[in-house]
């Protein structure tokens, strides 16, 4: 995925969205920057399928040596999909976080959060502000 | 920011090679400048150095000052030789830890003898508060801060003292364990001590804050080919915790005394006066209500500080530090339990966010190097 297409949390998260005749799916991952923030990962918590989440929820979090973050869902709907690879492969996250790094899919219920979320220049500047 | 943050000498150098810095005890401090586990791993592999400027570098001078500082410490000053270096702890009048300290005992060149404090950073303020008013007692004792004119730099690692000694007049290797010495380094004056805060071998060096860009650059360059690294505070804390060593502001603090602390090898109450003595005699005699334990978990989810430590689903503790051992390859805590649970077989859990993980008492170090 073109991380400058992508939509993005305030918390790092990041979200794509594809509509297939009206039923649409987000894909979430979460940024470059906030996994070379955490550093040195250890551990990675995923939720099971099925669950539903609304925007804004903790879905699972993602531990280094140094500190652990929460992984919220950027739009509400129901986990269909999750990256089961990841912990066992905690590098996938840095090597590749916008493709094999993904950590779930959503069947989209309410996508209204999306207008919320930054683009990729917001993205970048809040980066840029917190580095 | 409200207030502007201090810099080591070495700052700079820092910020170009990209170091992550962070407010540490009113200092802006490298946590790490690629990897805290590379960091890490150097350190008990090879070598790294440290900044710790930002420690507190108390002198004493005159001759009533051993006799001052063997009132405020609670181990024996007074018979320390030039060359010695004493872990101690400075105590108030209720037995609470008020920080933890090495004393040096030190000669300069031309043979002026003086006393050398090297105490926390987040404590130097508080020692200086506390140890000034008490100085009229003792007439001829002067106290310098030299914190911002001298910096200090870590060498740790197996491989530490083969890169330092060819910078240094007087060898390291020489030093025995907790001892030191006024040297040169580049023809500039310079204390060396066998110390450290990594659970390896090693040393630390004091000089001038104008020279310390060259020594850390000369350090770095002699340490190239041996894989030596410089490391942050992040790698610092996961080796001290590694090495079961206490850190002030997590195991230690003024509501906690010694004997709780598993400190009661720096307390010498024999046939001495000190500040907070003959309370630290009696809690000795008491059972303390808690105990400072190290804790091994399985998986990979990491205790934190203030997590709870539970027994049979009731608090019986808190976790004071946590992290992923990157040597031993799994979590583990220091922590305060009621000492009934300190020495009980009866299984003990942390709440990790909510889930009790199970948590095993296991002796302190959690790491420990073969001594050669």
């Amino acid at each position: 995925m073109n991380p400058e297409e992508l939509f993005y949390c305030e918390t790092h998260e990041w979200v794509s969205i594809t509509d297939e005749g009206g039923s649409k799916t987000a894909t979430v991952g979460i940024s470059k920057f906030a996994v070379d923030q955490l550093t040195d990962l250890v551990f990675m918590e995923l939720p099971e399928p099925g669950t539903e989440v609304a925007a804004g929820d903790e879905f699972g979090e993602v531990e280094s040596v140094k500190a652990v973050s929460s992984l919220y869902a950027p739009v509400a709907g129901k986990i269909l999909e999750v990256n089961h690879d990841l912990p066992d492969k905690l590098e996938t996250l840095s090597e590749d976080p916008y493709g094999a790094g993904w950590i779930i899919r959503l069947e989209v219920s309410d996508d209204s959060a999306l207008e919320n979320l930054l683009d990729y220049q917001a993205y970048q500047k809040q980066c840029a502000e917190e580095d | 920011m409200t207030t502007a943050l201090a810099h080591t000498p070495l700052h700079a150098w820092h910020k170009d090679q990209g170091a992550r810095l962070v407010d540490f005890a009113g200092w802006s401090m490298p946590v790490q400048y690629t990897s805290i586990v590379d960091e890490h791993v150097a350190t008990r592999t090879a070598a790294s150095i440290f900044d710790i400027s930002h420690m507190g570098r108390l002198r004493f001078d005159g001759d009533n000052a051993a006799s001052f500082l063997d009132h405020l410490l609670t181990r024996r000053v007074t018979d320390m030789e030039p060359g010695q270096i004493r872990y101690a702890l400075l105590t108030n009048d209720q037995g609470g830890i008020l920080d933890d300290v090495l004393v040096y005992y030190l000669e300069s060149p031309h043979g002026a003898r003086y006393f050398l404090l090297v105490v926390n950073a987040s404590n130097r303020d508080k020692v200086i508060a506390w140890t000034q008013p008490q100085l009229a007692a003792f007439p001829g004792v002067t106290m310098q801060d030299r914190t911002t004119d001298t910096a200090m730099i870590a060498v740790q690692g197996p491989a530490a003292l083969e890169i330092v000694d060819p910078l240094l007049d007087s060898p390291a290797a020489s030093l025995k364990y907790y001892t030191g010495t006024v040297t040169r380094q580049m023809k500039k004056v310079c204390i060396v001590s066998r110390t450290g805060y990594t659970g390896e071998d090693g040393c630390e060096l004091i000089v001038k804050a104008s020279e310390a860009v060259q020594v850390w650059n000369n350090l770095l360059m002699a340490g190239r080919d041996r894989g030596c690294l410089a490391a942050g505070l992040g790698a610092r804390d996961t080796l001290r915790l590694e090495a079961g060593m206490p850190l002030y502001g997590h195991e230690l603090s003024e509501q906690v005394n010694p004997f709780q602390a598993g400190l009661g090898f720096a307390v010498n109450l024999a046939e001495r006066e000190f500040v907070g003595h003959e309370e630290l005699r009696l809690l000795r005699e008491a059972t303390g209500n808690q105990r400072r334990v190290g804790l091994s978990l399985t998986g990979r989810r990491v205790p934190r500080e203030n997590y709870s430590v539970l027994c049979a689903g009731q608090q019986v503790g808190h976790v004071t530090s946590g992290t992923f051992s990157p040597t031993l390859n799994k979590p583990i805590a220091m922590a305060y339990v009621n000492t009934a649970n300190a020495e009980s077989e009866h299984g003990l859990d942390i709440d990790i966010r909510g889930k009790p993980t199970p948590a095993t008492l296991v002796p302190l170090p959690f790491y420990s190097r073969n001594r050669k």
